[in-house]
């Protein structure tokens, strides 16, 4: 009988290193057993992440797939899956499989375009992978700026590496704002809807952003009255899923599966979904 | 064509088990449900099953790997399963169409192999339905119950069932079994077929027809305020998912066996509350929502996705058994189905 491996049964991957990022968010980097990466991904793709026994979990890969030795996990601790994944040291072992969904259209739709990233939260860490991508690729893409907020300083993922390496890099501009006045902080207070808003950014250029529901849909508002066009607005979508292959119909909404279809939607695409997100 | 004396179909089902397991609907305390054959086992005379054919295909539990711990170390064991070839008999013509159905959503790429093992050992051999229900609907979805598809058709007329191959499994089978046969001819089962068809276009919801709700947009049947009085009184009980042959949700879950962890994959339905429930929030919060959902998935989105096939094939199940009476019927005619003249 032929021997076919069924998807939904997973590798493993190994724990290398565990940065603390934020006082809930942890930044995992795994590998495979033998060393090397489990699989090769693209921007904004996702793995499924479990510890056995206590059950899995759909994640972006935080890493971008030029990082040619390890896949990192930024994961904000909220549940069992992610508070277990938090108790974790460095050389447990956990299952991964993977990768799924679409991710961004990196090599078509974003090709030498200005390109905007706007983030709340741990919605940087979709971000982070095709920030870094095209960084590494940086004749490929135009501009980039990063708007990146978070309620307070301590809550900023990736700090140190914004603040060392994407604030220095030439062609690249970084606009960081907490929600409230802090010390020691000198930069922009305020929302991140109202701070894209003051900023403003020509309406040629392609906008991506990511965070909790609510901050998307008023940055969206605001991207809408600052006459950019929806289909060059990019999302990411989270949703329950179990099966990652559209299999499963955990994630269906509308005609469309999340876990395959997206998580990358464009904002006129959401438009002719069903509103169950 | 083939065919066998009724009174001799034990030599048949004889013939079949001697190589392979052989199931067939059994009256039992729940109704009928498939048993495997053996010497004794009478075939039920019930139009059709309780729960429906798809368990032969996608088990209601299954398990797909064990992990052993240890430390911090994890051994992934993925479950390995002798598969045995196997005959399925009766089964009716909408569940032999559900199969297409399932097959689109489990063997389409990347393909379920638990699933397709199974389906790639079994034979099916169908039975056309002298005495259809007032609860059928199948044509509505262009199944013909005259001519119930699987592998092997089956027709019985009088004293006699007639059986016909209908791909290469199924011809392997009838070779395999031509001593329990005798040749037939095809003429000789036209008036079996021409009067379930007659009795088909009698029943009342043989003139059901999805045009209307076709014709209308997704997101104006999904925003439609109709939802909200079909789904009122729906307990959220997961009946209709359970029995339903095309309802293909599952969940993946761990169970620790105290010698390592078993992970097993279970039906599931989009009408519990904690279907699409993450750590911050659910994007179905009623009931509403989650009925709408089922409908929706089976007469628009499945469709949208699948060349304009519904996700429905007309078994009646979940006109039988929702304990408020709801149904997909109520739910296509509520929603602009008509009746076609
Ligand atoms: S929705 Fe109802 S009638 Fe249609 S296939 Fe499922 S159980 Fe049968
Ligand atoms: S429609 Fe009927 S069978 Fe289905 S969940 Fe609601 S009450 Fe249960
Ligand atoms: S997670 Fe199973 S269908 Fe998307």
């Amino acid at each position: 009988m032929s021997e076919r491996i069924d998807p939904l049964i997973p590798m493993v991957g190994v724990v290398t290193d565990i940065r603390v990022d934020t006082p809930d968010v942890k930044t995992f980097r795994v590998e495979a057993p033998e060393g090397g990466k489990v699989f090769e991904h693209i921007p904004g793709q996702c793995a499924m992440l479990s510890v056995p026994g206590v059950g899995e979990g759909m994640f972006s890969i935080t890493s971008s797939p030029t990082q040619k030795n390890y896949m990192e996990f930024s994961i904000k601790k909220c549940g069992c899956v992610t508070s277990w994944l938090h108790s974790m040291e460095v050389g447990q072992m956990i299952t991964i499989r993977g990768p799924y969904g679409n991710g961004f259209p990196v090599d078509t739709d974003f090709k030498g375009k200005d390109m905007v990233f706007i983030a709340g939260g741990i919605g940087l860490a979709p971000l982070h992978s095709v920030i870094n991508y095209a960084r590494d690729k940086r004749d490929q893409y135009g501009t980039i700026d990063v708007v990146y907020g978070s309620r307070s300083m301590d809550d900023l993922v990736d700090f140190p590496e914004i603040q060392n390496v994407w604030c220095k890099e030439e062609g690249m501009n970084v606009h960081l704002t907490i929600d409230r006045e802090q010390e020691g902080w000198d930069g922009h207070v305020g929302f991140v809807p109202n701070y894209v808003k003051e900023l403003g950014f020509d309406a040629s250029k392609t906008f991506i952003i990511c965070g909790p529901p609510i901050m998307i849909k008023f940055t969206l508002a605001g991207l809408t009255e600052m006459g950019i066009a929806k289909n060059q607005v990019y999302t990411t979508m989270e949703l329950k899923m179990k099966c990652g292959i559209g299999k499963c119909g955990r994630c269906n909404i509308g005609d469309k599966y999340v876990c395959k279809d997206g998580p990358v939607f464009r904002c006129d695409q959401i438009d002719e979904m069903t509103n169950e997100y | 064509m083939l065919k066998v004396s009724v009174d001799k179909i034990n030599d048949l089902f004889r013939a079949i088990a001697a190589t392979q397991k052989l199931y067939l609907p059994v009256d039992t305390n729940a109704g009928a449900q498939y048993r495997e054959w053996s010497e004794g086992v009478t075939m039920s005379q019930a139009l059709n099953t309780n729960r429906s054919a798809k368990d032969f295909f996608f088990p209601q539990t299954e398990n797909l790997a064990e992990f052993k711990m240890e430390g911090k170390k994890i051994e992934v064991k993925p479950q390995v399963n002798e598969y045995e070839d196997y005959v399925v008999f009766g089964v009716r013509a909408c569940d032999a169409a559900s199969f297409a159905i399932l097959d689109r959503v489990f063997l389409s790429e990347p393909v379920d192999t638990f699933y397709a093992h199974r389906r790639e050992h079994g034979t099916i051999i169908t039975l056309a339905c002298n005495r259809p229900a007032e609860t059928c609907f199948c044509t509505t979805f262009g199944v013909d119950p005259a001519v119930p598809g699987g592998d092997v058709s089956a027709w019985q007329k009088g004293e006699e069932l007639y059986l016909e191959a209908q791909t290469e499994k199924g011809e392997k089978l009838l070779q395999a079994v031509a001593g329990a046969l005798s040749q037939a001819e095809s003429e000789d089962i036209e008036p079996v077929k021409a009067a379930i068809r007659v009795m088909m276009e009698k029943l009342p919801l043989a003139k059901l027809s999805l045009k209307g709700i076709e014709d209308q947009k997704m997101l104006d049947l999904f925003y439609s305020d109709k939802w909200n009085a079909l789904s009122e009184s729906c307990l959220g009980c997961g009946t209709c998912t359970f029995v339903c042959p095309t309802c293909q949700c599952y969940d993946v879950r761990d169970f620790d066996t105290g010698n390592g962890i078993q992970r097993f994959r279970c039906w599931d339905s989009c009408m519990y509350s904690d279907f699409t429930k993450m750590a911050h929030g659910n994007i179905r919060n009623s009931q509403m929502e989650r009925f709408r959902q089922r409908f929706m998935h089976k007469l628009v989105y499945f469709p949208e996705n699948n060349e304009g096939i519904y996700s429905c094939v007309g078994c009646g199940r979940c006109l039988a058994k929702c304990p408020i009476h709801m149904n997909i019927v109520k739910v296509i005619k509520t929603m602009g189905g008509t009746e076609n003249e």
